[in-house]
């Protein structure tokens, strides 16, 4: 057994406080709790990138899925993630002046990645959801 | 591409050539255009959409209403899932042809665990492994269906899994127009860490909207997956509410925002008992949101009769209250044999069942006292309180770390069942990032904090215009990446099937181009378990390799069991070797119509010699089985056993047009020698010249019977429309 609550159907005392409403207020009350539930989803969502979301936007700033694999990786190697995959591949290409294209694949072979380090003066280290 | 007209196959080489430069032709959602009061073959539709340019009708449109095809309001989905997308395009052409217009993409069993995108073109298992050259080709396919048809097709597929922002760029940047998007069913179904499905998901959501995709939540898979489906109730509306508002507050438009519902239960339990309060209640709450009405497959068997009971029992519900989005599940779902043929039943039945149905609610009402609305006030109440006792616990990770989830009690009813995880668990646990305060992303339709400012305060509003657009703004940023597997791709599963593409030679085919399987019927009057051996040594003996029971069925425990059984053809056919005889030519009615009423025509009719048999020429002359009266022609019909000369005789006296003999009885080449001498009486009274004679009967060879000396003859199967036919044209001939 998983060890979940069981429960017998006790809807008729439960309903007491909702048998009341109009049809309207009880659609009315349905979407506040619905929106009270997403809220504190969206606004960690709002805070926060994952691998998935970096590579995605390395796709549109015009790499392959096969280059935007190993420039997340990279970042999360050296605690850079925080600061946005995407921001890091921008920043090298203005500092050298190499274009967005070009100074991502030579991250991809490695180089690059001092300077980011220092620009970024070491990132966040990966802040991690806890919960 | 180049156009193809309807009697020519698609060239898949021409597809794939220079597919890397493809560009699709439009993106976003498009719904069908709804005509109010449409008439179309003399009757008025109710709740239709635009008609097609072309298409096939249902059986009965084609065979007596001269394709009458009206297209419901409701958009049709075909679901497609050979793991061949090249095979799967020649399929959604078919489908497009028969009122699909929402064709949606299954995909290869495992994506949504895959880390990235899926390059080339793999086989897949159960569905296509999605990737960008699969998702360019079957857009650039549909994109000229869709005009071959006349109506825009929506291309669907899964935003979904651990890699759903990835894909949703892709699907933005392919014109792929339909997606489902639900971080719920990652974490319950997939088991990916919930943290990384919602962070993810409103990404992926944002992406979407950016582009006007509509999207499709993932709450039916709780009914398919409870126990008892029709317990699920409460929590549905609560999984449909929390994707919803979710994608909303993602930046999504509610009108593109559908939820996946099903009607949660089938006979034989009082279905509809409980599966109209669900859809009352659902579409209450739930006003400015899509519903595309799922097909029950929780209850599916191998009995395709049946998933097609059910299939119209659905869209009963769907017709009673509101679907903007039509399933059509096919029959076969429930044994996993995706046939091409039952894809285009199932949106047959989709158009036969709501266009029969049209105007339904303009003649019905829904009760607004007694059983429904109580039901329907119970089962909103019952998913307040669901998400009462969701917040009270601590919120959406909280609670499903509780199992509340597709627990098999009716809530507030709990059976201990549900699905639980943990949230430092499942695939993808603890890559979830906290943006730091410089974060930033160049780039259009990126969901959450962007620190745009310090780079340019003007570009806030559109950060990619600090890279001079990405790939949203500029297609041709984007990577085309061909193929990765030099063993596993479509070059090679075509240069295999290659005897088969455009050639003279052919194969039967369930999904993929000549894969020889077919399907046998098969009534055995024995048990059960015998009929299913028995059937598979019969199908052996047929030649048929691999044969494999799909349904078996007993319609009486010792008398009777049908079985069917598929298995493969290992040969082949060259249909340029084949001899077939030319078709009847048939003038259409309307041109029979008019020739007859510029200029009647008149008849005799009569069995002849010693014959009583009268069915077969009356049903050639009978105006309510189609015959020849139906198209004006009159007819003096002398009756059975009529002498020669009577015939003849009376042919002089009315003036008549023709002579139509029937003569069943064929004993001693009898038939023949009658309609030899009916020519002659003809001749002796000097009117051969002048009159067509025409003789018909089951055992009349054409050919015989016109060197027997009558202008035609008319042998087994012929109909009205084929006699009217030959009688106006020699008529015109002997005129001329």
């Amino acid at each position: 057994m998983k060890g979940y609550l069981k429960r017998e159907d006790d809807f008729e005392t439960r309903r007491q406080h909702l048998a009341g409403l109009t049809n309207e207020e009880l659609k009315q009350k349905f979407w506040e709790l619905a929106e009270k539930t997403v809220d504190p989803l969206l606004e960690m969502a709002r805070t926060h990138t994952s691998p998935s979301i970096e590579r995605s936007v390395l796709l549109r700033m015009g790499f392959s899925s096969i280059e935007a694999k190993p420039l997340v990786e990279g970042a999360i190697d050296r605690g850079l993630i925080g600061k946005g995959v995407g921001h890091i591949v921008y920043r090298i290409s203005k500092e050298k002046n190499i274009s967005i294209r070009e100074v991502g694949l030579q991250m991809i072979e490695g180089m690059h990645w001092e300077d980011a380090l220092s620009i970024f003066k070491g990132g966040n280290h990966n802040e991690t959801i806890q919960s | 591409m180049k156009q193809y007209n309807p009697n020519e196959k698609l060239d898949m080489h021409d597809i794939l050539k220079d597919l890397e430069n493809y560009r699709p032709k439009r993106k976003g959602w498009v719904w069908r255009k709804k005509i109010d009061n449409l008439v179309m073959g003399g009757h008025q539709y109710s709740d239709c959409s635009e008609p097609l340019k072309n298409s096939i009708g249902i059986p009965a449109a084609v065979q007596y209403f001269d394709n009458l095809n009206p297209q419901p309001q409701e958009t049709i989905t075909t679901e497609i899932a050979s793991g061949r997308f090249e095979d799967d395009i020649r399929r959604m052409r078919m489908a497009a042809w028969h009122g699909a217009d929402h064709i949606m993409v299954i995909r290869t069993a495992g994506q949504s665990h895959y880390d990235g995108l899926i390059e080339g073109s793999p086989q897949g298992i159960g569905g296509i492994p999605i990737s960008r050259k699969q998702v360019r080709a079957q857009r650039k396919a549909l994109d000229f269906i869709e005009d071959e048809v006349g109506r825009p097709i929506n291309y669907h597929s899964y935003v979904s899994g651990v890699a759903g922002p990835e894909i949703a760029v892709m699907f933005a940047e392919e014109g792929v127009n339909g997606a489902h998007q639900d971080p719920q069913y990652n974490v319950l179904y997939r088991n990916i860490n919930m943290v990384r499905s919602f962070v993810d998901a409103a990404e992926s959501k944002k992406i979407m909207a950016h582009v006007d995709m509509a999207q499709i939540d993932g709450a039916h898979n709780a009914n398919a997956t409870a126990r008892d489906a029709w317990k699920v109730m409460p929590e549905l509306m609560v999984q449909h509410a929390i994707n919803s508002i979710y994608s909303f507050k993602a930046g999504m438009k509610k009108e593109n925002i559908a939820l996946s519902t099903v009607p949660p239960s089938a006979a034989p339990v009082p279905c509809t008992k409980y599966d109209l309060p669900y859809a009352v209640a659902l579409r209450d709450l739930f006003t400015e949101y899509k519903m595309r009405a799922q097909q029950n497959t929780k209850y599916i068997t191998s009995s395709s009769r049946e998933a097609t009971v059910t299939h119209v029992m659905n869209m009963l519900i769907s017709k009673m209250t509101r679907a903007d989005i039509q399933s059509t599940i096919t029959p076969d779902e429930g044994r996993n044999v995706p046939w091409h043929m039952y894809n285009i039943e199932a949106c047959d039945t989709a158009s036969q069942t709501l266009i029969g149905l049209d105007g339904l609610m303009e003649m019905i009402e829904l009760k607004t006292e007694g059983f429904l609305p109580e039901k329907v006030r119970e089962l909103k109440e019952r998913s307040i309180l669901y998400f009462e006792e969701l917040l009270e616990v601590g919120g959406y990770f909280e609670a499903v770390e509780k199992g509340f989830f597709v627990d098999s009690g009716m809530y507030p009813e709990r059976n201990g069942d549900g699905i639980g995880r943990k949230i430092h668990d499942g695939i993808g646990a603890n890559t979830v990032y906290k943006r730091d305060d410089d974060y930033f992303a160049p780039v259009t339709a990126h969901f959450g904090y962007n620190n745009v400012a310090q780079y340019d305060k003007d570009a806030i509003d559109n950060p990619a215009s600090l890279i001079g657009g990405c790939t949203l703004e500029d297609p041709d940023k984007i990577v085309f990446i061909d193929e990765l597997d030099e063993n596993d791709n479509v070059n090679v599963r075509m240069a295999e099937s290659e005897k088969y593409r455009n050639t003279n030679m052919i194969k039967p085919e369930m999904e993929w181009l000549a894969d020889g399987t077919v399907v046998v019927e098969l009534c055995l009057p024995t048990s059960k378990r015998i009929a299913e051996f028995a059937a598979i040594e019969f199908a052996k003996k047929m030649n048929l390799r691999d044969p494999e029971a799909i349904h078996v069925e007993v319609l009486h425990p010792s008398e009777g069991v049908r079985v069917q059984v598929k298995g493969k053809l290992d040969f082949d056919l060259d249909i340029s070797t084949l001899e077939i005889p030319d078709e009847p030519e048939i003038l259409s009615f309307e041109e029979l119509w008019d020739e007859i009423e510029r200029n009647p025509m008149k008849v005799v009719a009569a069995t002849v010699g010693q014959d009583e048999h009268s069915v077969g020429l009356r049903e050639v002359i009978d105006i309510k089985h189609g015959g020849i009266e139906k198209f004006g022609i009159e007819v003096e019909y002398l009756g059975t056993s009529c002498p020669l000369e009577k015939l003849v005789d009376a042919a002089i006296e009315l003036k008549a047009d023709a002579i139509m003999a029937s003569t069943i009885i064929s004993h001693d080449d009898i038939h023949y020698k009658n309609m030899k001498r009916i020519h002659e009486l003809c001749v002796e009274k000097g009117i051969r010249d002048k009159i067509i004679i025409i003789t018909g009967g089951t055992q009349v060879t054409p050919e015989i019977a016109v060197q027997s000396g009558v202008d035609a003859g008319f042998g087994k199967g012929s109909k009205g429309i084929h006699v009217a036919t030959f009688l106006v044209k020699k008529r015109k001939d002997m005129q001329k």
